[in-house]
């Protein structure tokens, strides 16, 4: 069989993380941190460093490297650094602190997350993050961080979303925000001590690469439009993750990949772009003027009980006169050992599955089918309490999730106490980003990716409760440790504004918003953002098929086209105008777009978030393919129009035994 | 923020004194020599050597008292002033369209009530205390005479009856908001009660003050 | 739904600005009264108009970007923030007023867009506790008594928006201002600092130029995270103390 991805994209070199020492699993990081060079205080203060980014990781690091003396410029494209998405996270954060006896560890951390991604991260990072996790803890509640405690004044955990320990830490169904808050109070707190220089509203448009070192950005000033550069000795992109392609996700709605495309554009390889986390709990669509999708805690699906009807033609009726024995509770059918807590991609698929077979719930939406037909679909499946609160009490289920049962009473007027609520899967977290290696450093010398925005330690698939840990672990812990190895060669050459990199960078993101600006086609940002993210939900969503994404390979180019020849863009460029801000974030998501759908035409097997059609077992479940996937796929750009180059890193995996996962 | 505690602080000393002037008034449905005895006493000039005597010289005590109240007025209108014209400074453009949620009509008027209520004082000091023959000739003698004399006349009880209220409203807010500022509200539950307790020194203050003079009015005293 | 808005227009700080009127047809019940905006901001652009620029990030409530006085009231009338109030609050032909935030320190950058950055100077005043990355005890070296950890928590979801500053009739940010000393005084990590940050915090509020707290409610009645009240007599009470103690500035 011949690869018909070929055609999209060249076989280039292959790549090998250098920088993590060959010792056992358990002295990588200890090992790495004693060989990593230091940079002796009184030579931090004449060493500078940029921070795209606010969030867990970017506000935590910009914290940290205040406190160690740099001088640390930190941007951000929101009014405050307190309102990075970060904040948003629900349920939790793990940590092996083993608090509860129940056979947690430090390695338990790392298997449950390695198999978690289904053998798709590469070992070291993640034993080290399961390493952090405890001092995260620590860190954040020596900060104030108000994490649930038990009546004896010590901290309360849950299990949460695809593990049997309880390990995760919560502040409500609000721990993301007050993590968040807990690294805004620090990073103010270095604001105040002048070494963080805060730069709100502001957008990363370019970077500045000059001898192959990353050594500085452009930006623009979201509130007069002047596009400014600025010089350090190192960058960190620390922007998040990329699910505001689909258009429709839980993102927020700022959330861009532009940084992280502009990086790749210089030469920053873009690691398994394709790896996308599908939300299983989320308020299903409402219509066609939806702006973006709320997420639910998946703590919720500890009490819950998901269900679709037997038979299709309940779906209509009010799922309270449907009996128990016409209920289909489908996970606990397929999976009886983890039953409503297998991890996020098996209950988002099944869910998919279930409405794929014409037994959804909620309002029927019409849909575009593959074969171009329209029909009726109705995309929800159920969520109820009913058991719970009969075994609990109301008032118990109130405790537990009020905040989240008022959040979808306000959002669909139905009262969850009383009718199951509806849910649906969408997109969530981005496990693909830049390339790192074990310093976080990018392939580019000198821009180090943090958080959400780096290929990540997740895998094909991220553990519920995972993601804030890997962010404050990069930003408190590793980016600290790991970054004075680069900057002890610190300071290089001073670059001023005539410098012709400089020069040269602000020219084109000028340029790029001039021609934005000069367009004045016909069509709104939105409605071109809206279309792509369509056609990414239909042909690169939960689903993948080698015909399909070959298709929407086309369509996308044919979309980025139109956008830049019929593109209308209102006001004027030297303003505060939302709608530039918006065209250049969907540019280049139109351009990652194509680059996600070749990494998954490439991949020709399933694993975590990416499930191809053609590999499953004889069951329905995703099949891996380990003698020719065991690799993460690192794309380099390689110009306008040009094919995209893999280069593919090896995954060995040493202190874990590969195994086909399964949740039965 | 010192100018806060300052509204507060002096804002209860007034209202101590209302009570204690309320009192007072009181002793009007005792009887004509109850009432001008307990006047004198104040002043120091009853036979006893009138109030705190001999901790004071006679007379003294009315004079710390006076001094004490109108460094507790004046204080209060400074620091209102002040903290006026910082929220003043504050404030933008204004609202359009303004929809007010919680505000009680007390706690809107304090600015412009409190001057009302000043301006008031003003007329109410100047013809019972310092110039009391201004009303009734020999009042200086006999604040008895002098009240009936004045509570007699039904255009006055009126303009009276509503400074009270000016005044009670202000008290309405001034309690509660000062306990506020003090830190007592701590609690829904101490709210609930600071609220509660506010509306109560208000109205036993206006039923207080207007029982004397209706009484008066309607010629059940004297 | 059929409805009429009335916006504030203003193209920058210093334009002068006034309410413009919209008419708006098809507007689903279901829509978020900021999916509402978006669909008068495409039919805007399609006429070639500019857009309203407002402000919104996360729309589910909880990073306190989005900032609109809805007929007169901060967030609307649902008590909650304005990206998670529905069309559902409103009836047909209904005639809708939006306003950004107004008070002396928020000034308007461009339509309902204001600038918050005087919240973040309050806290970077004191709104923290100093503890250096590494330098943190194990998470259970003290523990925290459940009922002030959770009315320290209660405190702590304050999103700063700056509704509580929008709907004070004296501009006051007390509100916000003490959620923080709240969140931080009722933590046994709070306490080594807890009189030098009452006392920095509150300069540097009077210093942004925000009015005076009068105890009126406005700002607890709109706070969409029900910050009550109390807070601010706890932040005064905790500010009484420290001039005693003579601790910070």
């Amino acid at each position: 069989m011949t690869d018909v991805a070929l055609n999209y994209y060249t076989l280039g070199e292959d790549i090998a993380d250098k920088k993590a020492p060959q010792v056992a699993i358990d002295k990588v990081w200890e090992t790495r941190k004693f060989q990593a060079r230091l940079v002796n205080p009184a030579n931090r203060r004449k060493l500078s460093v940029i921070i795209v980014g606010t969030g867990l990781a970017g506000g935590a690091a910009a914290a940290t490297l205040g406190e160690a003396g740099y001088n640390v410029l930190n941007f951000c494209y929101q009014d405050s650094p307190r309102r990075a998405h970060s904040i948003a996270a629900q349920g939790g954060i793990n940590a092996a602190k083993n608090y509860r006896n129940d056979n947690d560890s430090t390695y338990r951390l790392f298997y449950d997350t390695v198999k978690g991604g289904d053998y798709r991260a590469r070992e070291t990072n993640v034993y080290r993050l399961a390493e952090v996790s405890a001092n995260i803890i620590d860190q954040c509640v020596a900060q104030g961080v108000p994490f649930a405690r038990e009546y004896g004044g010590l901290l309360d955990t849950r299990s949460f979303g695809g593990v049997q320990v309880q390990r995760t830490f919560y502040a409500r169904g609000q721990t993301g925000q007050q993590l968040l808050i807990g690294a805004y109070q620090q990073l103010e707190r270095q604001v105040a001590a002048g070494t963080v220089k805060m730069y709100p509203r502001h957008e990363m448009v370019e970077l500045i690469v000059v001898d192959g070192r990353a050594r500085g950005i452009v930006t623009r000033d979201m509130i007069n439009g002047k596009v400014e550069t600025w010089t350090a000795d190192a960058v960190v992109l620390a922007t998040g993750g990329y699910g505001n392609v689909f258009f429709l996700s839980t993102n927020a709605m700022g959330c861009n990949v532009t940084a992280s495309w502009r990086a790749h554009r210089k030469g920053a390889y873009f690691g398994n772009p394709c790896y996308t986390q599908i939300h299983p709990t989320c308020i299903p669509v409402h219509g066609d003027q939806q702006s973006k999708l709320t997420l639910m805690s998946e703590s919720l699906r500890n009490d819950g009980r998901i269900w679709v009807p037997k038979k299709a033609e309940d779906c209509a009726k009010d799922p309270r006169q449907i009996p128990e024995e016409d209920r289909d509770y489908y996970l606990e059918r397929i999976y009886p050992s983890f039953g409503n807590l297998v991890p996020r991609d098996i209950a988002s698929r099944q869910a998919k599955n279930m409405c794929d077979e014409g037994r959804g719930v909620g309002p029927a939406i019409s849909e575009q089918q593959a074969d171009g037909t329209v029909a009726q679909v109705r995309r929800g499946v159920y969520l109820d309490f009913s058991d719970a609160i009969n075994r609990m009490g109301q008032k118990a289920v109130e405790a537990k999730y009020g905040n989240l049962f008022d959040m979808y009473q306000r959002i669909t007027g139905e009262n969850p106490y009383e009718v199951p609520m509806r849910i649906y899967p969408a997109v969530h977290y981005t496990m693909g980003g830049l390339w790192v290696d074990y310093d976080l450093m990018s392939s580019i010398t000198g821009m180090f990716v943090c958080g959400e925005a780096n290929f990540s330690d997740h895998g094909a698939n991220r553990l519920g409760a995972s993601a804030l840990m890997q962010g404050l672990a990069d930003g408190y812990f590793v980016l600290p440790n790991t970054i004075n190895d680069y900057l002890a060669d610190a300071p290089f050459e001073k670059l001023d504004e005539s410098h012709p990199a400089v020069v040269e960078a602000k020219q084109s993101a000028q340029a790029r918003i001039d021609k934005l600006m000069s367009i004045q086609g016909s069509r709104s940002v939105d409605s071109f953002h809206k279309e792509l993210g369509h056609i990414m939900w239909e042909y690169c969503g939960m689903e993948r098929t080698e015909e399909g994404l070959q298709k929407a390979i086309g369509l996308i180019r044919e979309l980025r086209e139109e956008f830049w020849r019929d593109v209308r863009v209102t006001g004027k460029a030297e303003d505060f105008n939302q709608a530039l801000e918006k065209a250049g974030r969907v540019a280049d998501f139109m351009e990652l777009g194509e680059l996600m759908c070749i990494d998954a035409l490439h991949r020709r097997e399933s694993c975590g978030g990416h499930f191809r059609a053609e590999s499953q077992t004889e069951e329905g479940e995703a099949l891996r393919h380990d003698d020719e996937f065991l690799y993460v796929a690192a794309w380099e750009w390689a110009g306008e129009g040009a094919k995209p180059v893999l280069h593919r890193e090896d995954l060995n995996y040493k202190a874990i035994e590969l195994k086909q996962r399964s949740y039965k | 923020m010192v100018k806060k505690f300052t509204m507060a602080v002096t804002g209860l000393i007034m209202i101590g004194f209302l009570l204690m002037h309320m009192y007072g008034n009181l002793k009007m449905f005792i009887g004509a020599e109850a009432f001008d005895h307990y006047a004198h006493w104040l002043k120091g000039a009853t036979e006893d050597g009138g109030i705190l005597y001999p901790i004071m010289p006679a007379g003294t005590f009315i004079w710390v008292f006076r001094f004490v109240l109108v460094l507790a007025v004046i204080l209060h209108m400074y620091c209102a002033l002040d903290l006026t014209r910082r929220s003043r400074q504050a404030a933008g453009r204004g609202y359009q369209h303004k929809t007010r949620l919680a505000q009680t009509y007390a706690a809107r008027t304090m600015r412009w009530g409190g001057v009302i209520v000043l301006l008031g004082l003003i007329v109410h000091l100047l013809q019972f205390t310092i110039i009391p023959s201004s009303f009734y000739e020999g009042g200086a003698e006999s604040p008895y005479k002098m009240v009936l004399h004045a509570f007699g006349q039904v255009w006055f009880v009126l303009i009276y009856a509503v400074w009270m209220a000016l005044v009670c409203l202000h008290i309405r807010h001034g309690f509660w908001s000062a306990f506020a500022t003090l830190g007592l509200n701590l609690s829904p539950r101490s709210r609930g009660i600071l609220n509660g307790l506010a509306v109560f020194v208000a109205v036993v203050l206006y039923v207080g003050f207007m029982i004397m003079p209706v009484s008066v009015l309607f010629g059940w005293i004297g | 739904m059929k409805l009429k808005l009335r916006i504030w227009r203003q193209a920058s700080t210093n334009a002068q600005g006034s309410m413009v009127e919209y008419r708006l047809d098809g507007v689903s019940e279901d829509m978020s009264f900021l999916e509402m905006l978006d669909m008068l901001n495409e039919q805007l652009t399609e006429k070639n108009e500019e857009p309203v620029a407002f402000d919104h990030d996360c729309r589910e409530g909880i990073c306190g970007m989005c900032s609109l006085v809805i007929n007169g009231v901060a967030h609307g009338p649902e008590v909650t923030t304005t990206c998670q109030l529905h069309m559902r609050s409103f009836s047909d032909g209904a005639t809708i007023d939006i306003e950004p935030w107004q008070a002396g320190p928020f000034p308007v950058i461009k339509d309902l867009v204001v600038d918050r950055t005087a919240l973040d100077r309050i806290i970077q005043a004191g709104g923290f506790i100093s503890s250096n990355t590494g330098s943190a005890p194990d998470a259970h070296a003290t523990p925290a008594p459940k009922r002030e950890a959770d009315t320290a928590f209660d405190n702590a979801t304050c999103i700063g928006c700056g509704a509580c500053v929008a709907a004070c009739p004296n501009s006051s940010a007390m509100l916000f201002t003490s959620a923080k000393i709240s969140h931080l005084a009722l933590l046994p990590q709070g306490q080594p600092e807890r009189y030098r940050r009452v006392k920095s915090m509150i300069a540097a509020h009077d210093e942004e130029g925000f009015g005076n707290c009068t105890n009126i409610g406005e700002c607890a009645a709109v706070c969409p995270k029900g910050i009550p009240l109390e807070s601010i007599s706890r932040l005064n009470r905790d500010l009484m103390k420290a001039m005693f103690k003579g601790d910070g500035k």
